[in-house]
This record gives C-alpha cells, structure tokens and sequence, in this order.
C-alpha cells in the first residue's frame, strides 16, 4: 500500500500555519529542480518519515522537508525556488 | 465513528471544508497531532467527525474515551485550498469513508438554491455516515448518489462498486456547465475520481482534492 503513504499538502496547513504565520495550502511554490508552479495544497507529502517530507507532485523532487523535535525544529528549504506568500 | 462538539474559546469562524488539528499531551510529555475535518457549517457549533483506526493515537482517544468537559489542544481553521466559496454555479462532491466530513459542512451550508452532487462511496450500508440527514436533505437542489463497495443490503438501488468512469459520466454535472469539485478520501480514491474526471474534459484546475492516509489516526 505504498501510494496510500502520500498524502497532499492539505495536511500540512496546520503545520506550516505554525512554520510561516499565514495560510499557506493556497501559497504558490515553484519547484527548485523542474520549475514547474503550484499550490502547496497540491504537493505531496510523506509524513510517516522521521520527518515530514514535501515533494513536487510533477517531477517528485523533494522541495521541503521538516524535522521537529522537543524544541526545535528544523526546516530544509533547499528543494525551493521561490515561494510567493500574500501581503 | 463519533461527532464531537468542540467548545474551542476564541474560535474565530471557519468557512466550509477546512480542517483543525487535534493535539494530545500524555503525562511525559509526548505529543500526538491529528488533522479532523469540520463537519459544521459557519455559524453552528464547532464540531467534528471522527473514524476510530485501530492503530491510531488519537482517534481511540477522541472516539471512545473523551467525556463531556475533557479538553485538549485544538488549532485552527486550517485550509485556504479545500473551501468552497458558494457562487451559485453547480457543486459536485466525491466522497470516499470519512472523506464526506468536509463535504457535508459544505452541504450543511448551503443557502439552498445552488445544485449540489454528491457522489458517496461506503463500504457497506452501516459505514454511511450521516445517512440519515442525507436522504432528509436530499431533493431538488441536493441529489445523493452512494456506492457500496463491500456488500449491500437487499433491495439496494445505489451502486456497488468501486468509483469508475462510467459512473462519474452517469452522475457528475457535464463539464461544460463548469462545476465546482471537491474530491476528499483516501489517496488512492481521490486519485482515481480525479483522474476520472480529468477525462470527462474537466480542467485539472477546476478540481480540489484533500488526501488522508489509511492508518496512524
């Protein structure tokens, strides 16, 4: 049942609510390794890793992953081009 | 399955299809956190709808043991994506298990005159969730369609198989009249209806999906 694994970026938005302040299942990202734009609602997502792993739904390149621990957490943003937030 | 009404202080208002997290703290400090749909419409009580998995953390927790008065952790509205804005133009919802939580806070919003679709899929006649407020709400402006795909009961009407394409052709509005979709279950079922969909000539744009995982709830 591998493909049940993936879930979308829905299920982040609480997440990432706390990570970056706004609502962000509606932010475009654009993909560091094929370019290709998109809401982060429409990433998938793997959170059954050690960490949360976010990944682009065209090419698969994995653009975030998240790490958190008792207090702290760490954010790999690497995968990332931009993302463009409101305001 | 359980519903639960959350008196959440501060709350500021959810619009219909979001989602909350649900976290709990045991005595050593070990944190869980689960994403519930909310199943109310703006302007009612907070509630949510929740599946007991098995081998969850939460779910055990919020289906069989919270009490009236308990509390926990809750954030939220969560979900800018996921949400139906009512513009009047015709809604088509699919639904897979639990995945009807968020459509029916859409349904149970509704103003009333904007058609609605509901393409729901059980596994058997006890899983449908809501049943009853279904075939109570359902007539001109809302039509229900369920699919059983473990068995059905005798004089069944619905269908009784998987979500195919001959099916969304027979029940999903034409593409041309240019719905609104919003697809919520598990991966493999969103997937499909999507896809399906896709084919019938809807734009892959035109269509929301929300994903859950089968386990760890």
């Amino acid at each position: 049942m591998a493909d049940e694994r993936r879930l979308d970026g829905n299920a982040i938005g609480g997440m990432m609510l706390e990570l970056f302040g706004v609502e962000m299942t509606t932010v475009t990202e654009i993909c560091g390794s094929c370019g290709t734009a998109d809401v982060f609602a429409q990433t998938e997502v793997y959170m059954d890793a050690p960490g949360t792993v976010v990944r682009c739904a065209h090419c698969k390149a994995v653009l975030m992953r998240v790490v958190r621990g008792r207090d702290r957490t760490w954010v790999d943003l690497s995968g990332l081009r931009t993302i463009e937030l409101p305001g | 399955m359980r519903t639960l009404t959350l008196d959440a202080e501060g709350w500021p208002g959810h619009r219909p299809g979001q989602h909350l997290d649900v976290r709990l703290t045991a005595e050593d400090g070990y944190q869980a956190e689960r994403s519930y749909s909310i199943a109310s419409p703006p302007g009612e009580p907070l509630a949510i709808t929740v599946e007991r998995l098995e081998d969850g953390e939460v779910s055990p927790y919020l289906v069989d043991e919270a009490r009236d008065g308990d509390g926990f952790e809750v954030r939220g509205p969560i979900g800018g994506y996921f949400v139906w804005e009512d513009d009047g133009r015709p809604v088509f919802l699919v639904g897979g298990g639990s995945g009807v939580v968020p459509l029916m806070a859409m349904i149970r919003s509704t103003s009333g005159t904007t058609p609605i679709r509901l393409l729901y899929s059980s596994r058997t006649f006890e899983d449908i969730i809501y049943r009853q407020e279904l075939q109570d709400r359902a007539g001109n402006r809302l039509e229900v369609f369920h699919t059983l795909t473990r068995g059905h009961p005798p004089g069944w009407t619905g269908y009784t198989r998987r979500i195919d394409n001959e099916m969304l052709t027979e029940v999903a509005w034409p593409a041309a009249e240019q719905p609104h979709v919003f697809i919520c279950g598990s991966t493999r079922f969103v997937d499909a209806a999507a896809d399906g969909l896709v084919g019938l000539g809807y734009p892959p744009l035109s269509i929301r999906t929300e994903r859950f995982g089968a386990t760890g709830g």
